[in-house]
């Protein structure tokens, strides 16, 4: 049986409300809060980058098992925010947790869905018995350019994911794509922020290929959405995910769990990561969870998760609700320093 | 002069439609209108098409020969007809001038646009066009702040509310409800237009019509020769077209668009009609402002009633003249050069009564007002069942 091992979160403690960044750009901020159904968004420090989140969640997964470092053979970082655009974060991970030398990796892109991407890559090196263990990361410091839609809701957080064949936590029942040369969503080399196509970012991009992607493993596996206890979508917004469940006539209540983009905001590689912790948080034995991310540009990776008793050998604290309930609000100029939108310094 | 006829009518779905091509539109809608009108694609002796802004919207200019080609239609004479957003009108009346002159016998008149494939900022300049480049666009003005002004205004002068403007908007998408070809399917309320956020003040986002992909087109004959065709001709009763400075700055007034007063007179004269003589209209409601300055221009309210009487419901469908029913530019949609061949489909499908869910009863004469820019065209025609 191979699966998840283990899995760490992280989220940093700012946030910023939605009606903030609305005030200064004079739009309605309760108005644009409804509309996204997202009400504040988590916002990384001065001193943070989406490779010191990845270093924090690897750290956390480590620490809820009983995994000795030197045995994970390969670490994938997604992320599309990276500090350097040469030079890996996964390096930077395995020297920080003490995985080195004997392990491979490397920093992946695929817009919000190289975690998951990541993922699909380890459980394919330890079923083949190449690994004994492999991490898989989603961690990001979301840009939104100022006044653009995606400032209101790109934010930052992460989590990691361990993957192996002993004491799995989360079977790893089966997992497909759905890729298509969609472009949505992209940020050109050297640009500080992305573009979107706007209303294109929906029906042919995001639908098509989640509901795409689920379809896809439905058909494949013979299962009915009603066999899933929890079901993860990617949550550019809070809207989006609520869409796709409805039309795939799923209930919220098996979303709710891991419904945490409207007090997170969107962290792109790690939102379907961190939702899926979240779940894995609360899950009980023999609960089956589906989970479709998203990446602009554009592909969907589906996944049938079953959880085993292990499970409750590993709920340690913190937890994902941890992380969103430890807050403190900074306003737009905190936020601007933060995030390094101010020019002149 | 002869009378003329419309024997066939089709047109695609307005909307984002990311999947089709300007070309493959064009060929949608022309293949419907063909078939509808029940000819042969070998008797089709001409096509005129409107179309304003291909070259900077997708880069294909020749549009005129790009129909006769992708209709199968070479070698028959295909003329692209350009007005700005009047395109589409302008075309329906170049054609039938071409068959009310003995010229032609059959023709097949469209239009198109394609519009999505660039951003907002793109489409917004290449609109722009439509107005004076060097007194207006250069200087930084848009279309939206050009009727912008407009409607400030109209507010000025006759005490008009921004929400009485919003129930152009709120009426224009419970009728398109009921068209399947409508862009939007969404009822909004006077609260959502508020809420919708300012474009150029006091034009809100759901005060402008959207940024749409679409084709339309009808087959024209002679009167004599629709019943051969079809046992439901429609008439033109009336074309008629007038011109205005291209700025907005030369007109004598931005509450009035004298070369709609002008066209809409023409137009009546031309059927001895008059305004009240009329069941339904298709106008130009690029923005709200513009429809209710349309139902003023055209006669059917006194100036200054007009945002007054859409607030209070006289221009919905059980109304007193039931305007833009198949969602008008704002709900059902505005591929440019298409919208001038569409408000006649409507008026066609309203006078065979076949405007299933939106059918306005006991109508006799319809009326469609299509505007190029800020009102420097406008060309107005009416319709009557020819059976």
């Amino acid at each position: 049986m191979v699966g998840i091992v283990s899995y760490g979160a992280y989220i940093p403690r700012y946030r910023i409300k939605v009606s903030d960044i609305a005030r200064v750009w004079g739009k309605d901020g309760e108005h644009v809060s409804q509309g996204l159904r997202v009400k504040e968004k988590a916002v990384a420090a001065i001193d943070e980058d989406s490779c010191t989140i990845a270093v924090e969640t690897a750290k956390q997964a480590l620490g809820r098992a009983d995994i000795d470092p030197r045995n994970i053979g390969a670490i994938f970082v997604g992320s599309e925010s990276k500090p350097f655009a040469v030079n890996p974060s996964a390096s930077t991970v395995a020297e920080a947790i003490g995985a080195v030398p004997n392990v491979t990796g490397a920093d992946l892109e695929f817009a919000c869905k190289a975690g998951t991407a990541g993922m699909q890559a380890v459980y394919g090196m330890v079923k083949s018995k190449m690994i004994k263990y492999g991490m898989a990361i989603g961690a990001d410091t979301a840009q939104g350019k100022p006044n653009d839609a995606l400032e209101f809701t790109a934010a930052s957080g992460g989590a990691a994911f361990i993957i192996g064949d002993q004491n799995v936590i989360a079977e790893l029942e089966d997992t497909c794509s759905f890729s298509t040369d969609t472009p949505d969503f992209w940020r050109r080399a050297h640009q500080e922020f992305p573009e979107h196509g706007g209303r294109f970012t929906a029906e042919p991009a995001y639908y098509k290929h989640v509901i795409g992607a689920a379809e896809m493993l439905r058909e494949k596996m013979g299962f009915d959405y009603d066999d899933f206890d929890h079901v993860v979508f990617h949550q550019p917004n809070g809207k989006f995910p609520l869409r796709a469940a409805k039309k795939l006539k799923i209930p919220f209540e098996k979303l709710s769990a891991g419904y945490i983009s409207p007090v997170v905001g969107n962290t792109y590689s790690g939102n379907v990561p961190l939702a899926l912790s979240a779940v894995l948080d609360i899950a009980k034995p023999g609960e089956k969870i589906l989970v479709v991310s998203y990446g602009s540009g554009a592909g969907s990776d589906a996944f049938s998760f079953k959880v085993t008793p292990n499970i409750k050998k590993v709920r340690k604290a913190p937890f994902v609700k941890d992380f969103i309930e430890d807050k403190v609000y900074i306003d737009y100029a905190i936020y601007a320093k933060f995030r390094k939108k101010i020019k002149s310094i | 002069m002869r009378d003329v006829a419309i024997v066939g009518a089709g047109m695609t779905k307005f909307g984002e439609l990311w999947d089709k091509s300007l070309r493959e539109l064009v060929v949608e809608a022309g293949a419907k209108a063909i078939e509808d009108a029940n000819v042969e694609g070998r008797d089709i002796e001409a096509i005129f098409g409107g179309c304003m802004a291909s070259g900077a919207l997708t880069g294909q200019e020749h549009v005129g020969a790009l129909l006769a080609d992708h209709l199968g239609l070479n070698p028959i004479p295909s003329t692209r007809v350009e007005s700005a957003c009047a395109s589409g009108g302008l075309a329906l009346r170049t054609a039938y001038t071409a068959v009310a002159s003995g010229m032609y016998d059959i023709v097949a008149v469209g239009g198109v646009e394609k519009m999505t494939e660039v951003s907002t900022a793109d489409v917004t300049r290449a609109l722009g066009g439509a107005g004076d480049q060097e007194w207006e666009l250069f200087n930084g003005a848009t279309f939206p702040s050009l009727y912008a002004l407009m409607a400030r205004r109209y507010m000025f002068e006759y005490g008009a509310t921004e929400e009485q403007l919003a129930a152009v908007a709120v009426k224009n998408h419970h009728n398109a409800m009921s068209n399947p070809y409508a862009q939007y399917h969404r009822e909004i309320t006077i609260k959502d237009v508020m809420n919708s956020g300012y474009i150029a003040s006091p034009l809100k986002l759901l005060d402008c019509s959207p940024i749409t992909d679409g084709s339309a087109a009808v087959i024209l004959t002679s009167m004599d020769k629709a019943k051969e065709y079809t046992s439901k001709p429609i008439k033109i009763r009336a074309s008629a077209q007038a011109s205005d400075s291209l700025a907005l700055s030369d007109r004598k007034s931005l509450t009035s668009i004298n070369a709609a007063r002008v066209a809409a007179q023409s137009a009546f004269k031309q059927a001895g009609l008059s305004p009240k003589d009329i069941g339904m209209a298709e106008v130009h409601d690029c923005f709200s402002i513009a429809e209710i300055l349309a139902i003023e221009d055209i006669g059917f309210f006194k100036r200054g009633e007009g945002a007054r009487a859409t607030a209070e419901g006289r221009t919905a469908i059980d109304g007193e003249i039931a305007v833009n029913t198949s969602g008008g530019l704002k709900a059902c949609g505005h591929p440019v050069g298409a919208t001038g061949i569409k408000q006649a489909i409507e008026a066609v499908w309203q006078l065979r009564g076949e405007a299933s869910g939106r059918q306005v009863k006991d109508l006799e004469y319809a009326l469609t007002h299509n505007v190029g820019g800020s009102g420097a065209s406008v060309v107005v025609h009416i319709f009557e069942r020819g059976y």
